[in-house]
């Protein structure tokens, strides 16, 4: 039984009040916020265990390597990762995708080759590809997106081809909740030998992942999006294209044997692990994917495809709004906007009682392009979320409205 | 919506929902295009110059109501002015927008003063104003 009054009660900032009005958070897109559980791991860590990894001999420095590499093991079984030697850590999503554009990008890509992407991506998964084709004379190519935000499968077969080098897209949009076809996109890459790198920012904190599943060769996330800390991310590789992949950074823990002029390099997944890490906030990723598997990706998901819905069907019934996305199969957020009040102003109206949304162009400005539009309003929400925050909010935008329009 | 009344305030609001000088200018001296990297908004803005003085101002785009109605007051405040005195002008809007100088009563502008309560929003009531500086650095260059 999911429990969503209980399970708020884990989120200290849940209580915070804005002004006078409680806090209505739906910018989980963004960030999400994080549950005492996650909050006490760090602090214990800090008070009780902090240490350098893999290096010193004595006590804390083997308690502090055995709990970040517990961390790597609990996210490896919770992205279906078979072998925990491809899973980096890494500063989140968009270093992991560099990490990828740099050391496979840089080594593989000549010109005549061509990287195929959705025009729909997060910039974090257009401008690193932009610098490697710029480097390496590679082309991009993009996949359209249908009306309703869908990705149009059927150009994606005409635009992945022999010349087909990698394939890179998001597994869920932040923008049309959209949840892309990525194993029927793995399958058409690998028809070529192409490779496909799978942006799982907005999938992996909200729907159960498998990467061996999805058939993809490279998969990224965020640990802020899945109620843990900033500062740490992931980058599953398939071991084997890891193993031939120059290092992105140079530096302490990622060498085998350094000399004045050549070193070699350390083992998976410590060769792309340079410099100290953010130590604490990758144990505070496993005490995060504790937490999101002792509610079950499968609740959350389902927990989520409600309120969805439920916002999408409360927000069609507010006039002339404009909706983005597919209406069913939605990820828990929507995008829209309003003829009569310009986004930046509606997040602020909003803001007034308490409800944090996001308007912009949500890094996605060839999106926005195509939409037809500079911006959107996005409500994203999360596991804590409830139909009533739904009702607050479509009650707070009919105000607004109401507000906006007394001067016109 | 205490706070909300006090900087969407009737000022601000009827410049939004009628903007004096909206439009393009043909032939114009000056014309500059920016972009607020924040929201993707954008604003031009046209001058015509006679000799030394602002002949005429517009501005065209599209943006929130503080960015629309700010670039709106921008045009009134301008025309006629002398190339130096738009300068001060700019100069002087702009320290408001920062506090370090405060603002004019009895004064339209003043409706933007609730504005600095909120940094985020400070780019949308600059963009037009700094658009018209570049816009007569670019000029001046030319």
């Amino acid at each position: 039984m999911y429990h969503v009054e209980k399970i708020r009660q884990d989120f200290p900032i849940l209580e915070r009040k804005i002004g006078e009005k409680k806090l209505v958070y739906l910018d989980n897109a963004a960030t999400s916020q994080k549950p005492r559980q996650v909050i006490e791991v760090l602090t214990d860590y800090y008070e009780h265990h902090n240490a350098n990894v893999h290096r010193g001999a004595h006590l804390l420095a083997e308690e502090a390597t055995a709990a970040y590499e517990e961390s790597r093991e609990k996210v490896a079984h919770f992205l279906g990762v078979p072998d925990a030697t491809g899973l980096i850590f890494t500063r989140g999503t968009t270093e992991s995708i560099n990490l990828v554009a740099y050391a496979w990008g840089r080594k593989n890509l000549r010109e005549g080759n061509e990287i195929v992407l959705s025009e729909a991506e997060h910039h974090s998964n257009l401008v690193p590809w932009q610098l490697a084709a710029q480097a390496t004379g590679a082309k991009l190519r993009f996949i359209p997106i249908l009306e309703d935000g869908t990705l149009d499968m059927e150009e994606a077969e005409r635009l992945v081809g022999p010349k087909t080098k990698l394939v890179g897209c998001i597994h869920a949009s932040n923008v049309l909740a959209t949840i892309n076809p990525v194993r029927e996109l793995a399958e058409l890459a690998h028809e070529y030998d192409a490779l496909i790198l799978v942006d799982g920012a907005q999938s992996a904190p909200h729907l159960p992942v498998d990467v061996d599943d999805l058939g993809c060769d490279f998969f990224a996330c965020s640990g802020h999006k899945m109620l843990g800390p900033t500062g740490v991310g992931v980058l599953w590789g398939r071991p084997e294209l890891l193993k031939e992949m120059d290092p992105f950074l140079g530096g302490g823990e990622m060498i085998r044997e350094v000399h004045l002029d050549h070193s070699t390099w350390n083992d998976l997944p410590y060769k792309f692990e340079a410099g100290t890490m953010n130590i604490a906030q990758a144990i505070g990723l496993g005490a995060a994917v504790d937490y999101l598997e002792g509610l079950g990706m499968e609740n959350i998901r389902e927990h989520e495809r409600q309120i969805g819905e439920y916002a999408y069907r409360s927000l069609s019934e507010i006039e002339d709004i404009t909706l983005y996305g597919p209406e069913k199969d939605r990820t828990g957020l929507v995008s829209f906007s309003l003829p009569d009040v310009h986004p930046h102003d509606l997040s602020q109206l909003l803001n007034e009682e308490g409800i944090a949304i996001r308007s912009g162009h949500h890094c996605t400005q060839p999106l926005m392009r195509r939409l037809g539009t500079v911006a959107t309003v996005r409500a994203s929400f999360y596991l804590y979320n409830t139909e009533k925050e739904v009702d607050a909010l479509v009650g707070a935008i009919e105000n607004a409205r109401e507000f906006f329009g007394a001067f016109a | 919506m205490g706070m909300m009344r006090e900087l969407y305030g009737q000022i601000i609001m009827d410049h939004y929902h009628r903007p004096r000088n909206k439009g393009e200018l043909e032939n114009a001296d000056l014309e500059e295009h920016l972009l607020n990297p924040l929201c993707g908004d954008e604003i031009t803005v046209y001058a015509t110059l006679d000799g030394n003085k602002v002949a005429d101002v517009k501005f065209s785009g599209r943006g929130c109501s503080i960015s629309q109605a700010s670039a709106s007051m921008m045009t009134e405040r301008l025309m006629g002015k002398c190339r130096e005195e738009a300068e001060e002008e700019i100069k002087h809007f702009k320290n408001m927008m920062t506090g370090e100088e405060e603002f004019p009563e009895m004064d339209d502008l003043a409706a933007l003063k609730g504005v600095i309560q909120y940094p985020s929003r400070i780019k949308c009531a600059t963009l037009a104003w700094t658009a018209f500086q570049q816009g007569m650095n670019d000029e001046g260059e030319g």
